[in-house]
């Protein structure tokens, strides 16, 4: 059976980029950061397009956010996806104001699973996808892996780590857990997040960054999803995390010893 | 009302230590709004968890049927939502383990709550509660206000120490009405990690290895069973799948805080730094001398893992 997916791709700053508060708390300082697609969205763009390849269908990609977001959208459709939503907001969200957007998204799009990351890395929530299942009334599987590495022979065939029964109707998906790795059997619809060791995203080949140009993005005004907009998780200053000052370098192992015995007594 | 509900975790009839963190954190709630805090345990045959907790000077609801045995959000979720009422709460907690993670934000939907995650302390003065809680892995603080009746947030357990054992406590069962019939998620199997080391969560000392162990953890397990550690690992390596994924250490991983933390062959990047820097003492063994791992070690050492491990090795046996 054709699959229908529908996965998030969040614009959030480049994790290598350095990140701090500004001295007023009011946000970030963004000079000379760099922005690119949510690396945990990433994996779960990289999933549905092995489950497309596998059971053929559609993988539509989602944004939330501004003009800008539009880079990302592109991304993900030179990796493949088939085309993109934007939904445009320019204020500020939360996990309760994506989970309803995305809740309109899905009564239109109809998708057999909605991918999302566990979480993004900027607001590091790990929200969107549970709240979204939880408005749907569809199971959730969070925090999705596979049993086999990123260095295994199924990780180089790209094989999808979500296991779609072929009649479409259930999924096994590998989660990891504290203490160990669960499977856990959804019916479909449902919801799916990504955890990293799910997959190796590809890289978007040149090819596909110029077919990307001619997909379909369609812009869809927040305001017309009839969600309310209004955050209730709201961020009154920013600060920066207690520092960890550097100590001292030893000479050798019996130095080391010495110190963690008779200085730090740890040992 | 401003009571709090505790959502504990508990796995075959044993409490998940990181309650009790979730209690104080509860407490911390309660003691500035003035509300009672309460506990619910979910489960099958879990008894003995809530009375455990009860022994923590807590009034327990115990939630014990069939349909509840596995830890599924979508079984378990309505039942902390029917609690949460019962309850009079207008804050529910719970502790960020990968239970709380995935049930605590479907359970807020049911009771319009706003949620926080990874909460690592409660500011705010008066009636005002504000949670503090990482953002950008770590690399900044954000101080959050929860704008809904019912409010909802998990914390990391480091952050809050245990509750004590105190009087006071009760256990009282709750009518479990999920139909198992109309439940989506089916649990499968579980294929736990067994180790005979303490968990890295709760272990006095940590000996972690990245990718300076090139895949050999040999040393680093030998001088963690010296120790009586629990052994961690960098993403780098567990990607790499030397080590089981439970092993890892960082922002995405488990976040620990031991009184010794021994970084071998890890470079330091900020995703690992962000799960272990809330040790008491960090010791970085490194070949390269630029890794930033030796910004925030106490002790450094410039030295090959696989000459200074067993050395060190040698040196604790001599006393």
């Amino acid at each position: 059976m054709p699959l229908k997916l529908l996965v998030t791709v969040k614009r959030v700053e480049d994790p290598e980029s350095r990140i701090k508060a500004k001295p007023d708390g009011s946000g970030i300082v963004t000079d000379g950061v760099n922005y690119k697609m949510n690396p945990f969205d990433e994996i779960a763009v990289e999933e549905a397009l092995r489950l497309k390849e596998k059971h053929g269908g559609e993988v539509v990609v989602a944004s939330l956010g501004g003009a800008a977001a539009m880079t990302e959208l592109r991304a993900a459709l030179a990796m493949g996806a088939d085309r993109g939503l934007l939904v445009r907001h320019d204020g500020a969200l939360d996990p309760g104001i994506v989970s309803a957007l995305l809740q309109a998204l899905v009564a239109a799009e109809r998708p057999d699973l909605v991918m999302l990351g566990k979480q993004a890395i900027d607001d590091d929530q790990n929200q969107a996808g549970q709240m979204l299942a939880a408005r749907l009334g569809w199971p959730q599987a969070t925090f999705a892996s596979k049993k086999e590495s990123l260095e295994s022979e199924a990780e180089q065939k790209k094989q999808p780590g979500v296991a779609v029964a072929a009649d479409g109707k259930r999924a096994l998906v590998v989660r990891e857990v504290d203490g160990g790795v669960e499977t856990l059997e959804v019916a479909l619809p449902a919801v799916v997040t990504v955890d990293l060791r799910l997959n190796k995203p590809r890289f978007a080949s040149l090819p596909g960054i110029m077919k990307a140009k001619k997909k379909e993005v369609r812009e869809i005004p927040a305001a017309s999803l009839g969600v309310e907009l209004a955050p209730s998780v709201v961020v009154r200053r920013l600060l920066d995390p207690p520092r960890r000052q550097a100590g001292v370098k030893v000479a050798d192992v019996a130095e080391l010893w010495t110190r963690l015995h008779a200085e730090a007594k740890v040992l | 009302m401003s009571n709090v509900l505790v959502i504990a975790e508990q796995s075959r009839g044993t409490l998940r230590k990181a309650t009790l963190s979730a209690l104080t954190a509860a407490r911390e709630v309660a003691r500035r709004t003035g509300g009672g805090v309460s506990a619910l345990v979910l489960g099958s045959g879990a008894g003995a968890a809530a009375e455990e907790l009860a022994a923590h000077g807590v009034p327990v609801r115990l939630a014990d049927a069939p349909v509840l045995a596995h830890p599924l959000a979508e079984a378990h979720a309505p039942v902390v939502a029917e609690a949460a009422r019962a309850a009079g709460a207008s804050w529910v907690v719970t502790a960020a383990t990968s239970y709380g993670k995935d049930l605590l934000p479907r359970a807020a939907v049911a009771l319009g709550a706003a949620v926080a995650t990874e909460v690592l302390a409660i500011a705010g003065d008066g009636g005002e509660i504000l949670l503090r809680r990482p953002m950008w892995a770590g690399n900044v603080i954000a101080e959050v206000e929860l704008r809904t009746a019912v409010k909802a947030f998990s914390v990391r357990p480091t952050e809050f120490a245990p509750a004590a054992r105190a009087p006071g406590g009760s256990v009282t069962p709750m009518a479990v009405a999920v139909d198992a019939a109309s439940l989506g998620t089916r649990f499968v199997e579980l294929q736990e990690v067994k180790s005979e080391r303490p968990e890295l969560t709760d272990a006095r000392v940590v000996v972690a290895g990245g990718r300076g162990t090139k895949g050999d953890f040999g040393p680093l397990s030998a001088l963690a069973d010296d120790l009586g550690a629990a052994v961690g690992a960098s993403r780098a390596a567990v990607d790499a799948g030397w080590v089981p994924n439970d092993w890892q250490v960082g922002q995405t991983g488990k976040v620990v805080a031991p009184d010794l933390y021994v970084a071998a062959g890890i470079s330091g990047a900020i995703q690992h730094v962000a799960g272990m820097k809330g040790a008491k003492v960090i010791v970085a063994i490194n070949k390269d001398a630029d890794a930033p791992i030796f910004q925030i070690a106490d002790y450094g050492l410039v030295a090959d893992l696989f000459q200074a491990v067993p050395a060190l090795r040698e040196r604790l046996k001599a006393g």
